[in-house]
């Protein structure tokens, strides 16, 4: 079976090839018909740029893109068959969001009961049947993004480009309409790319997130597997929130166990058959190494066999408590869902379970390992 | 505006009508001028008070100029006829040119576009007596000269730099995403450029068509050089009223009221589009 979407290669320079802002690199994907997929990425990693030459508004400078099996790296917008709502809305302004929705459907030839039937049930959807009739200029930016949004959902297209689409809602309207959105997609079995920054939005929506960094695609897999599997030391510490506590390491075997040398006198010792042995090989080998691990496997050991960590910060979030203590010679972070009952300064014991280890290498930044096994 | 206070608003009016005293009177003068005889307009000291004549008009229209040492012929209804038809042509031969280059220009990035819009900037830099001498001469020999195309050719020399740089202003503040949020709806280049950028547009290119054709209008040099009595606009014709029997006020202010008419009344009509499309933020917000 073919991809709805394939990129091969695509390379994207501002500039002339090759000496200009190389700002998308050799991204390769391929994505399948009835997926969402997220681009997920700080602000100019190539996110936007990739998705304008899916689109056909910035030219491909190398490589091929494929949609429903059809080359159209050289075809303009027009002749894509794609659907595209825009970050800064777009809508037409010399005419009512009802008509900015139907436009492309009238465009289309439908008939006028269709195309009302399709814009009422999208609008209704969105949550803008009461502002259809009004003019762009005349409401907010929130509902302006969603018109934009029931103006390319609508369509019947074979790929819909969802650039940023709810940066500028309510976050209890953005929680409802990612489920909405979601089902819509899922119901009619569309194909998807959504643009954002917001990692909680890619994970509820997505089914494969696609991260990328300075114009390369980091790790292209599932939410959960970017969790657990990150591929290399930016996809860990980019996706989770808090992010993903880091400290460089010297792996070395003390009589028989294997011990981590972190800065500041920290040391971390495990008995050696709770490593695969492939894994205390490569680690031993190497010796120095990056020790990831995310705040929620972080606890506070109840008895003094954990290491030492001064607390620095402690903030109830409502819902969770995030404590900060300073721990070889950086920082640690560690999330509990109930209220702490420690003061700054107080001396904790933080344990680190073998099983919630990630190590990467500090050169490339390549995973070495996720928990007990080689990556 | 509601909390100005009275002070401030008596103020600000005595401010405007020193300001529009200031830059009306001249004008308003002009027009009494336009009303009376060489001799009334001449006596020292100057008076409002005189027997209102429309003979200046008559004799404009009529094209008979009495002097004192006879009757003088006078095209001065042909010279309004060819300021009309050569600025209106020109602005109109300008629009057709310098609204797709402004697109161009505003919209595709292409090697040397920069350069090229600067050099025809770079035309109204230029004195135009520079350019006229050579221009004349070629002109003469490719048969130019003293021809209405001619004329309209060299006009473009003000228009289209004019249109071209005001015009590509307000292509540049439509968000580009309106324009591709049509094209990938299923529309192509043109129905775009047509449907969405010419409207959002209107006002600022009715703003420089405006514009155009008033600084065509009140051209003086090229046609003075260029054009022969049949050809010429007001502003070389006015020259007509400077005769061997002394200078014609009367028919003068008459002839500049009647040559100020027009761009006078489409400033008017037009106000509305100038305001708009100078404010812009047609599509911001």
């Amino acid at each position: 079976m073919t991809a709805q979407l394939t990129l091969q290669g695509v390379d994207k320079f501002y500039g002339p090839i090759g000496k200009g802002v190389h700002a998308v690199r050799d991204i390769n994907m391929d994505i399948e018909k009835g997926e969402i997929i997220a681009l997920l990425g700080s602000s100019g990693c190539g996110k936007t740029s990739t998705l304008r030459m899916v689109a056909g508004f910035e030219e491909t400078s190398r490589g091929k893109i494929l949609i429903a099996g059809r080359e159209v790296q050289n075809l303009p917008p027009v002749r894509r068959n794609v659907a595209m709502a825009f970050e800064g809305y777009s809508l037409y302004p010399t005419v009512t969001v009802r008509e900015n929705i139907a436009f492309a459907l009238k465009a289309q030839r439908e008939s006028d009961a269709q195309v009302d039937a399709k814009v009422n049930e999208v609008a209704e959807m969105l949550e803008i049947t009461a502002i259809l009739d009004k003019f762009p200029a005349s409401i907010s930016g929130g509902q302006q993004q969603r018109a934009s949004l029931a103006r390319a959902l609508v369509r019947d297209a074979d790929l819909y480009l969802l650039d940023e689409p709810m940066g500028q809602l309510e976050p209890q309207l953005r929680t409802l309409l990612r489920g909405r959105i979601k089902y819509y997609i899922k119901e009619r079995g569309l194909t998807a790319i959504l643009v954002t920054h917001d990692q909680t939005e890619a994970n509820a929506m997505a089914d494969r997130i696609a991260v990328m960094e300075g114009g390369v695609l980091q790790q292209f897999a599932s939410p959960d597997e970017i969790k657990l599997a990150p591929a290399n030391l930016f996809t860990g510490t980019f996706v989770g929130e808090p992010p993903m506590n880091v400290f460089s390491a010297r792996a070395a075997e003390v009589s028989g166990d294997i011990q981590f040398r972190l800065d500041a006198g920290v040391e971390l010792t495990y008995s050696a058959d709770q490593f695969a042995p492939d894994l205390r090989a490569a680690l031993l080998s190497r010796g120095e190494v990056v020790m990831g691990v995310r705040p929620y496997a972080v606890r506070r050991a109840k008895d003094k066999g954990g290491a030492a960590a001064q607390v620095v910060a402690n903030q109830w979030l409502g819902d969770q408590t995030h404590i900060a203590a300073a721990f070889a010679g950086s920082t640690v972070v560690l999330v509990e869902h109930d209220r702490a009952d420690i003061a700054m300064g107080d001396t904790i014991s933080v344990e680190l379970k073998p099983e919630d280890l990630h190590f990467f290498d500090p050169a490339s930044g390549a995973a070495i390992s996720h928990g007990t096994q080689m990556a | 505006m509601e909390s100005t206070s009275l002070i401030e608003r008596i103020l600000r009016g005595i401010a405007i009508t020193v300001v529009i005293l200031f830059f009306m009177f001249p004008i308003f003068w002009i027009f009494l001028m336009s009303l009376q005889t060489n001799e009334t307009i001449l006596r020292v000291p100057p008076s409002m008070v005189f027997e209102p004549s429309l003979q200046n008009y008559r004799a404009l229209i009529t094209g008979q100029l009495e002097t004192q040492t006879g009757t003088l012929e006078i095209r001065f209804m042909g010279n309004l006829f060819n300021s009309f038809f050569l600025s209106t042509t020109s602005v109109a031969i300008g629009l057709l040119l310098g609204v797709p280059a402004a697109y161009a220009f505003a919209r595709l990035k292409f090697r040397g576009s920069e350069d090229i819009a600067f050099t025809l900037l770079s035309f109204r830099f230029a004195p135009p007596l520079l350019v006229l001498l050579p221009l004349t001469i070629y002109f003469q020999q490719i048969g130019l000269a003293n021809t209405y195309g001619g004329l309209i050719w060299v006009y473009q020399l003000i228009v289209l730099p004019l249109i071209l740089w005001i015009v590509r202003g307000y292509f540049e503040d439509i968000p580009a995403d309106v324009e591709y949020a049509y094209r990938i709806a299923g529309h192509d280049f043109w129905a775009t450029f047509r449907k969405i950028a010419l409207p959002l547009a209107g006002p600022g290119i009715a703003a420089a068509g405006l514009l155009a054709f008033i600084f065509a209008w009140n051209n003086f040099i090229f046609a003075l050089v260029l054009a022969s009595a049949d050809k010429q606009p007001v502003t070389v014709g006015a020259l007509a009223f400077i005769t061997a029997s002394g200078i014609q006020y009367g028919q003068i202010a008459a002839g500049i009221i009647l040559s100020i008419a027009p761009t006078f009344a489409l400033a008017l009509y037009a106000q509305r589009y100038l305001v708009e499309g100078l404010s812009l933020g047609a599509v911001k917000g």
